[in-house]
């Protein structure tokens, strides 16, 4: 299939007076691993919610696997799975019987249903549990069962809202593997909601970071964060003099990329900041001045965040030195 | 072109096949909340036992009919049904609360037969539940006329669970909040048990409450139910059975047009 498996024209929501999803316009082709990157609020959940059919759309459209979402709702249906925020299971029953009925919804054969009942436990590890009350499961193993739930009728498009959220490390690892591996191995294209910096920079191949309803940027990890003009080398010295001295030979010497001076440290937003390094402190021993610390900052895609919704930094032609302190500052409070 | 009726029948079985999907989740749960199955019969039971024994010792129709446990039988059972399926359609009220809503919502059925399975089960759990408290009944002296009787009875619990398992999807499908379930079960629930003749006789009451008592669809289940097992009734069975089977289809009809169109 070489149409796009998501593909939305406009598509709008609004809430009374409140626009929660402002003319969207993305793709995500099929076997892709899509990111939408976003505060809490930023409409993230009623895009998602609008694909898997839950709400319709105020204005424009959208096809899911080359169904419209308003038209032919119950086609989009059948190739979809969804993972929601909340939990979704019947916490009275046992895992394996949430899966039971999941599979009679969809039209599996008891056999095929039996089958899939015994691939989906394994994959998310939860075989010895299957015969237990959901009630007394973990949030970890739910979410692992409502994941296992979502893949049972081998969905074409699987969306995934919020997967790891207030979740452990180690279980939050565990579940990126599997999302991996189903995109990979499965060709299952995914679509997820996420907050989670390092799991959208982890996982997806392309993401949109959406702020008030909108697409603020869209391209893949690796890009957005170039985008950004490169790595930052941070170097201190005793005092802001030395600081201010070392900026001007350094702009003197003709040197790539663009420096800033702050207070008793130069910051240089250079391509490649580890190979500039010894560059940079031939200088400062050249001239006898005392380094005190470097540092290689490599933008992430917090910065590439904050670029694009930040507060403080909204506007563009704000530089990485910025964005830094910002980090800084934001980390100390 | 699709072939026309095997789409149709491919439909048939989409729909049966979800319909039993729904009962069976309902049947799920309720073999795993045997202490509130026994919790449910208690109410029943207590009335049954303490006011039957009073209204034997301390009541004495002006009519001259005698009202004893016999009497009040039908109506603990019909009570027992009422609350029973009004509970399992206001349910709904806590799948939404507790997520599992949205799982059947997205799923690729028809959503009216996931409330009619729905219905279905709750109307099976109310069923077992009423038909242990004949059973219970017959245990501790209510002599009923015939086994056919009490066959017939099990019918008559199922068009009366339907009915207001109906109302309460519908109630359910309409009301958001989990708050507006105890404004239901009060406003709803007592007046309609009361003023069912589950506790007395119709011939007896002043007009402006007849008219009530004849509004009220519980009015026909009890007196439909006291036909089929003690063989006296004060409404022809037949009217009453049409009126249950009006209620039910109603109800049923509403609560699957109201749940098709429920939020999550």
């Amino acid at each position: 299939m070489n149409t796009p498996a998501i593909e939305t024209f406009n598509l709008t929501r609004k809430f009374d007076d409140i626009v929660a999803v402002d003319n969207i316009n993305i793709q995500v082709n099929n076997g892709e691993l899509f990111g939408l990157l976003g505060p809490n609020g930023a409409g993230k959940t009623t895009l998602i919610n609008m694909l898997s059919t839950m709400i319709t759309p105020s204005n424009g459209s959208a096809k899911v696997w080359g169904a419209d979402i308003t038209k032919q709702p119950s086609e989009v249906r059948k190739n979809i799975g969804m993972v929601f925020q909340g939990t979704t299971l019947d916490d009275r029953l046992t895992g394996k019987e949430n899966l039971d009925l999941h599979g009679r919804l969809y039209g599996l054969p008891k056999q095929l249903r039996k089958q899939r009942i015994a691939d989906v436990l394994e994959l998310v590890e939860l075989n010895d549990k299957a015969d237990v009350i959901v009630k007394t499961y973990s949030g970890g193993m739910m979410r692992r069962l409502e994941i296992a739930r979502g893949l049972m009728h081998h969905p074409k498009v699987l969306f995934l809202d919020e997967p790891t959220l207030g979740l452990d490390p180690q279980t939050r690892n565990h579940i990126w593997d599997y999302i991996r591996q189903l995109n990979k191995e499965k060709n299952v294209t995914i679509l997820l909601t996420t907050h989670y910096m390092e799991e959208a920079d982890h996982l997806c191949n392309r993401i949109a970071i959406i702020d008030f309803g909108q697409v603020k940027a869209l391209d893949t990890p690796e890009n957005l964060k170039n985008a950004l003009g490169g790595d930052v080398i941070i170097l201190t010295v005793e005092t802001g003099e030395l600081a201010l001295r070392l900026f001007d030979l350094y702009n003197k010497n003709g040197s790539a990329g663009s420096v800033q001076q702050k207070d008793s440290s130069i910051f240089i937003t250079i391509k490649d900041g580890a190979g500039q390094i010894p560059h940079v402190l031939k200088i400062a021993s050249d001239a006898g001045i005392n380094v005190l610390s470097v540092d290689l900052h490599r933008p992430t895609l917090d910065d590439v965040f904050l670029s694009y919704t930040g507060r403080a930094i909204r506007e563009e032609g704000t530089s990485s030195v910025d964005r830094i302190t910002y980090n800084l500052q934001a980390r100390r409070r | 072109m699709a072939n026309h009726a095997s789409v149709f029948s491919e439909n048939i079985v989409i729909a049966l096949n979800t319909v039993y999907t729904m009962w069976l989740r309902e049947m799920l749960r309720f073999k795993r909340s045997k202490s509130r199955i026994i919790g449910s019969l208690a109410t029943p039971l207590f009335f049954l036992v303490i006011l039957g024994t009073a209204f034997n010792s301390s009541f004495q129709m002006r009519s001259g009919g005698q009202t004893d446990i016999g009497f009040l039988a039908p109506g603990i059972i019909g009570m027992a049904i009422l609350f029973s399926s009004l509970m399992g359609g206001v349910s709904i009220i806590w799948d939404r609360e507790f997520g599992f809503l949205k799982e059947i919502l997205i799923a690729p059925v028809p959503r009216f037969f996931v409330a009619l399975g729905r219905a279905l089960g709750g109307v099976t759990t109310a069923m077992i539940q009423g038909t242990l408290i004949m059973l219970v009944a017959f245990a501790i002296g209510v002599e009923y006329q015939s086994c056919l009787g009490m066959a017939a009875s099990v019918g008559v619990m199922l068009l009366i669970g339907l009915g207001f398992i109906g109302l309460g999807i519908a109630l359910a499908s309409y009301v958001e909040s989990h708050e507006g379930f105890q404004m239901i079960m009060t406003f709803i629930t007592m007046p309609v048990l009361l003023l069912s003749g589950a506790f007395f006789r119709i011939s007896d009451l002043p007009s402006w409450l007849k008219t009530l008592v004849y509004l009220d669809p519980l009015t026909y289940g009890i007196m439909a139910l006291r036909y089929t097992l003690m063989g006296e009734t004060e409404i022809p069975i037949h009217i009453c059975i049409a009126v249950l089977f009006l209620f039910a289809a109603a109800t049923i009809g509403l609560g699957g047009y109201m749940f098709q169109k429920a939020k999550v």
